[in-house]
C-alpha cells in the first residue's frame, strides 16, 4: 500500500457572517487507496489530537447518491475526475507532496455556513415550487400501466440521475442554477406523470430560481463539465423551451 | 416573463438573431467592394434607392441594439453579483472562453458602432461611398482599429449564433453539431471579408480606384 503526504490549504470559515481564510496543514501519511473524504477525516482526526477545530465539511452517504459532499479542489468543484462525487474521488489520483486548495462551493445563493459546509436549501425550494407531480392516494399503480417508449423514458432517467450536489452552480462563473433546474424540468416534463402541471412548473420553479439569488446562464457550458452524473446541457435547452412554451403558448 | 432570467437571455437571443441577420446581410453586401468601385457604389446607391424602407429598417435596428446592449450591462450586473466571493483558484474548461468574454467583445462593438458610424453615416454624404472608404480606411491607425473590432464581432457571433439557438430551446441532439459548426463559419465569414477590406485600403493603393 503506497502513502502520500500532501499540504492542504483549506477555507476556514467560523460562521455565515465572519470572514474567512486559508489555513495551510501538512497531513501525516495518507494510503491512496482512501477517499478525499476519508484523507479529510484522517486531518480530523490529527487536528482534534492537536486540540484545534476539525475541518467541518458536508457529506452523508459517501457512495455517490446523495448529493451531500462537494467542495472545490484546486479550482475544480468534485476535484479532478469526470463525472466522480468528492466522495467517489480517490487518493491514487494525486501524488507525494502535492499542494491542494479546498474551498467550498462559492455562490451568494449557498450560504457557507462553517468552513466547507454550505447551505444548499436554495435547491430545495427550487424543487418545493414546482418539482412534483400530483398522484391519487389509494393503492399503488400497476407497474407499466402507463406506456412510455423506451427513448423516452431512458432520457428522463438521465435527467433523473441529478442528486442535486450544486456543482453546476459551483463551477459556472455566473453561479447559475440553470443546469440543476433544466436536468428536473426535463425528468418530469418528459413522463406523462408529469404533464398535469407542465405548464405551472417551469413558470413556478424559474420565479424560485431567479428571486434565490442564482445568477442568468449565458451557454459557457462550465456545469456540463462539473457535473459528477453526466448531466448534459441539452436540459437547459429544454428548460427554456418549456418555460418559452409555458409563458407563451399555454392555454392555461 | 421577460423580466425572468430566461426572459431576459430572450430578448438577447432575438436581438442578437436580427442583428446577426443584419451583419451577415452587411458581410454579403460589402463583397462587391472586391469587384471594383463599380460595383461598390452601385451596391450602395441600391441601398439609398431604398428611402423610406431603409429608415425603417434602420430604426428597427436601433431599437434592437439598444435592447441587446442594455439587457446586455442588466445580465452582466446581476452575474458579478451572483458570486459576491471568488474563488482563490479557478480551473475553466477553455470551451467557454468566448462565452465568457461575450460583455467584452460586445463592449468593443458598441464602440466600434459609434466610430464607424462616425465615419460613414454621420458624415459628408456627397462623397461617393467608395472614396470614404479610401479615405478612413486608408490610415493605417483606422485599419487596425477595423480590423481589432471586426475580430471581436467574428467571436461574439461564432459563439453568438449558437447561444441562441440554445436560449431559444431550439436544440436537437441531431442538429446540434450542425448548428454549432454553422455559427463558428459564419463567425469567420465576417472575420474574413470584413478584415479583407481595410488589409487591402492599406496595402494596395488601387483598391475601389
Ligand atoms: C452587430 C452587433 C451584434 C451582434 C450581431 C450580436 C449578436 C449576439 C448574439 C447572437 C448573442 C447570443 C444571444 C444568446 O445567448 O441567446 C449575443 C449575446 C450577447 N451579446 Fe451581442 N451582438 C451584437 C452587439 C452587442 C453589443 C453592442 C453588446 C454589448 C454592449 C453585446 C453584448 C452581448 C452579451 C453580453 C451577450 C451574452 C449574453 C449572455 O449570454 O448572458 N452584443 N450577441
Ligand atoms: S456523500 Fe453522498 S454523494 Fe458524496
Amino acid at each position: 500500500m503506497s502513502t502520500i503526504t500532501l499540504t492542504l490549504k483549506i477555507w476556514r470559515q467560523q460562521d455565515r457572517k465572519t470572514k474567512g481564510r486559508f489555513e495551510t496543514y501538512e497531513t501525516g501519511p495518507i494510503s491512496q487507496d482512501m477517499s478525499f473524504l476519508e484523507m479529510l477525516d484522517v486531518l480530523n482526526e490529527q487536528l482534534t489530537l492537536e486540540g484545534k477545530d476539525p475541518v467541518a465539511f458536508d457529506h452523508d452517504c459517501r457512495e455517490g447518491i446523495c448529493g451531500m459532499c462537494g467542495s472545490v479542489i484546486n479550482g475544480e468543484a468534485h476535484g479532478p475526475e469526470k463525472e466522480t462525487t468528492l466522495c467517489q474521488l480517490h487518493m491514487r489520483h494525486f501524488k507525494d507532496n502535492d499542494t491542494l486548495v479546498i474551498e467550498p462551493f462559492r455562490a451568494r445563493a449557498f450560504p457557507i455556513i462553517k468552513d466547507l459546509a454550505i447551505d444548499r436549501t436554495p435547491l430545495d425550494r427550487i424543487i418545493q415550487a414546482g418539482g412534483y407531480i400530483s398522484v391519487n392516494t389509494g393503492g399503488a399503480p400497476d407497474a407499466n400501466a402507463i406506456p412510455i417508449a423506451a427513448e423516452r423514458a431512458e432520457a428522463a432517467l438521465d435527467a433523473a440521475a441529478c442528486i442535486g450536489c450544486g456543482a453546476c452552480v459551483a463551477a459556472c462563473p455566473n453561479a447559475s442554477a440553470m443546469l440543476f433546474v433544466g436536468a428536473k424540468i426535463t425528468h418530469l416534463a418528459l413522463l406523462p406523470q408529469g404533464l398535469p402541471e407542465r405548464s405551472g412548473r417551469p413558470l413556478d420553479m424559474v420565479q424560485e430560481m431567479d428571486s434565490q439569488g442564482f445568477g442568468n446562464c449565458s451557454n459557457i457550458q462550465e456545469c456540463e463539465q462539473a457535473c459528477p452524473k453526466g448531466i448534459s446541457i441539452q436540459n437547459i435547452a429544454r428548460l427554456n423551451h418549456e418555460y418559452l412554451r409555458a409563458a407563451f403558448l399555454s392555454e392555461e | 416573463m421577460l423580466t425572468s432570467s430566461i426572459g431576459k437571455k430572450t430578448v438577447m437571443a432575438i436581438s442578437g438573431a436580427m442583428l446577426s441577420l443584419f451583419l451577415l446581410a452587411h458581410m454579403v453586401g460589402n463583397t462587391t467592394a472586391f469587384f471594383g468601385r463599380e460595383a461598390f457604389n452601385g451596391y450602395a446607391g441600391h441601398i439609398h434607392d431604398l428611402g423610406g424602407i431603409l429608415k425603417l429598417l434602420e430604426a428597427g435596428l436601433l431599437f434592437f441594439l439598444l435592447a441587446h446592449a442594455g439587457v446586455a450591462l442588466l445580465l452582466y450586473l446581476e452575474n458579478m453579483q451572483a458570486r459576491p466571493e471568488r474563488y482563490a483558484v479557478k480551473k475553466s474548461s477553455g470551451s467557454g472562453l468566448i462565452a465568457q468574454t461575450m460583455p467584452y467583445t460586445g463592449l468593443a462593438i458598441l464602440i466600434f458602432l459609434i466610430v464607424h458610424l462616425a465615419n460613414f453615416h454621420f458624415t459628408d454624404r456627397t462623397t461617393p461611398p467608395s472614396e470614404m472608404i479610401r479615405e478612413v480606411l486608408g490610415r493605417p491607425e483606422f485599419a487596425l482599429f477595423y480590423i481589432f473590432s471586426v475580430l471581436a464581432a467574428a467571436l461574439h457571433i461564432s459563439h453568438g449564433l449558437w447561444s441562441l439557438f440554445q436560449t431559444l430551446g431550439l436544440s436537437h441532439p441531431r442538429y446540434n453539431k450542425l448548428i454549432m459548426t454553422g455559427g463558428i463559419i459564419c463567425g469567420i465569414a465576417v472575420g474574413t471579408v470584413f478584415v479583407l477590406i481595410p488589409v487591402l485600403a492599406v496595402i494596395y493603393s488601387g483598391f475601389l480606384l
